[in-house]
């Protein structure tokens, strides 16, 4: 095929959402690297979600379908795609930057000795280069820092797209085959056994339908100090959220965390209250309409997604907008 | 059981970085480092395995001279020994990286290998994967505890572990020994060095290796071209003043310009 793989992410016959922006980038990037671009999912009984994809401007959707893929495992994963990709010759594999492909995808590249380029924000073509052109950017030091990443030796070349990176309302509409095949795989090959789902407790706040949030992060130290942004949520008639390390600590429940393992909220207004911005928070806030940041580092990633930022000790700025809000 | 913790040496979490004249890596001169979080979090929970099932816990580190610091930080909360990769610090490839441990516990033989989840310097999340990979070992990402160990003759044993998932949910996940486990941070509480703990750190084994003693020299299949403080693209209003002043201006914006209160 030696064109671009897409490989998808789907649970019990859903599209994960992040698979659409990843098929955003894989027809983006065939179109300026003029090559077809295919599609996969696996599971058991996939061919009905293949089918749902049967609609996009695709040359193939690949449906590989296995009893043995029915829950999730990276050693199953690993074994069905990795015969999927040595018969087709993909030049280019592009993940979606899902936890499930952040399990299975660095395995699945290692056994072909390749490295995956994870988490990619941006790219760009250059011709010149080796690695067929493609010049990735991630993150380093948790987006304080950019890094220019390209491909060496020979293809496969894998890589996996961070959400918001490409956009799925680009997907271009076509119709597309759909072929079902059925990897050898053995019980014996999959060595973990993956148990229920759960949840721990029923969500008691629900951040998607506020208007108003206002998110506090490690910069308000200790869980004494959190009654000064409960003023500034109650002074906005704002919802109280947090980044991840608040809720780990327990110093608000876990069902007011806001990013990737939390919930993922567009407001109006999100006031990101010393929280500097580390993508995995990035990813749940930045489709807010306005974003407001208080931070003492100015050279903190959150300014990057804000609108309007203030430089400065939360514990002096907070304060005085709540008196400004009186005016 | 013999326990393998992988711990990492980053800049500490609030660090002003300056990318270097070959814009290849930070300058890394006057720094602070400290432990990567996530991997403190693996050590813990190596160090509370032990303390449940016996056994021994054995840091293992790759990075420059400076990088002792973090590894007798390391044995003074209770590790019994240590390996210690000498090697620069670079935005490497994690899977030169990966195999270069794998080399370094050849003879270690361990049960449980852990890892961060993810480096806060490179972040590639992958490290611990890779491992695995290379060792022939399963793995599970992005765990929080260890449930239970579960001894079962003639199979040998298998560990339920907690992984988180996305959105809230989570999933249990039995792995048999020898595994890998990459570790969320989070999920417990970090304990500190004692002052016994600290004198007795002192006195346990840390082996040295170089990184030329382990390399495969494998050709490379990624390269990082350059290192960069990524642009703004975004034309925000950003206020660095008087805390009241911008307040004002902001509420005013908020108000009159953004129309959202």
């Amino acid at each position: 095929m030696s064109g671009i793989l897409a490989v998808l992410e789907q649970n019990e016959g859903v599209l994960h959402k992040l698979s659409f922006e990843a098929l955003a980038a894989a027809q983006q990037i065939g179109a300026e690297l003029n090559l077809p671009v295919f599609a996969a999912v696996a599971g058991s009984g996939v061919e009905a979600v293949a089918q749902t994809l049967a609609g996009y401007k695709l040359n193939k959707i690949h449906a590989i379908d296995h009893d043995l893929l029915l829950h999730y495992t990276p050693d199953g994963y690993t074994v069905a795609l990795r015969q999927t990709i040595e018969t087709h010759r993909p030049k280019y594999v592009i993940f979606p930057h899902t936890y499930q492909v952040r399990d299975f995808a660095p395995k699945l590249a290692t056994a072909l000795d390749r490295v995956l380029v994870s988490d990619t924000v941006g790219h760009r073509i250059d011709r010149d280069k080796d690695g067929g052109g493609l010049v990735l950017v991630r993150q380093l030091f948790q987006g304080k820092l950019n890094a220019d990443v390209r491909f060496e030796g020979e293809p496969p070349y894998f890589l996996s797209i961070q959400a918001g990176a490409f956009r799925a309302d680009t997907l271009q509409t076509g119709t597309a085959p759909v072929e079902k095949t059925t990897p050898d795989l053995k019980p014996e090959q999959i060595r973990t056994k993956p148990l229920e789902r759960f949840r721990e407790s029923q969500r008691a706040v629900d951040l998607g339908a506020a208007r108003i949030i206002v998110s506090v992060g490690r910069g308000i130290k200790e869980a004494e100090n959190i009654p000064v942004v409960q003023k500034l949520a109650d002074a906005l008639g704002a919802e109280l959220a947090a980044s991840r390390p608040i809720c780990d600590n327990g110093w608000l429940p876990p069902d007011r965390q806001v990013g990737s393992s939390g919930q993922t909220v567009a407001p109006k207004l999100y006031v990101a209250v010393g929280i500097s911005g580390a993508i995995q928070h990035l990813v749940g806030m930045k489709g807010s309409k306005t974003i407001v940041a208080i931070n003492r580092d100015p050279e903190a990633p959150i300014f990057e997604v804000a609108d309007y930022g203030i430089v400065g000790d939360l514990f002096e700025v907070v304060p005085a907008i709540i008196e400004a809000l009186k005016k | 059981m013999k326990i393998v913790a992988a711990i990492k040496q980053v800049p500490s979490r609030d660090s002003q970085l300056k990318v270097n004249a070959s814009a290849t890596w930070i300058e890394e001169s006057d720094l602070d480092w400290e432990i990567n979080e996530a991997d403190a979090y693996a050590l813990e929970v190596g160090l509370q395995l032990k303390e449940k099932a016996a056994g021994e816990v054995v840091v293992l580190c790759a990075g420059p001279a400076g990088a002792a610091q973090t590894i007798r930080e390391a044995l003074a909360k209770g590790a019994d020994r240590a390996i210690h990769i000498e090697m620069e610090r670079e935005a490497s490839d994690p899977l030169a990286l990966a195999r270069m441990m794998a080399k370094a516990l050849e003879t270690e033989k361990p049960d449980l290998v852990l890892t961060g989840l993810q480096s806060d310097d490179l972040g590639y999340g992958q490290t611990g994967v890779i491992l695995a990979e290379t060792m022939g070992l399963p793995h599970a990402t992005i765990v929080m505890n260890i449930e239970a160990v579960m001894n079962i003759e003639a199979e040998g044993s298998t560990i339920k572990v907690k992984r988180e998932l996305e959105d809230g949910w989570f999933q249990h996940v039995e792995i048999p020994l020898p595994a890998l486990l990459t570790i969320q941070s989070g999920a417990t509480k970090l304990r500190y060095a004692t002052l016994m703990g600290i004198k007795k750190a002192k006195t346990r084994e840390v082996r040295r290796i170089s990184a030329a003693e382990l390399s495969a020299a494998l050709p490379p299949s990624i390269r990082v071209e350059r290192v960069y403080t990524p642009e703004k693209t975004k034309r925000a209003w950003i206020f660095d003043g008087p805390a009241k002043e911008g307040a004002a201006q902001l509420v005013e914006k908020l108000r009159f310009e953004a129309r959202v209160l």
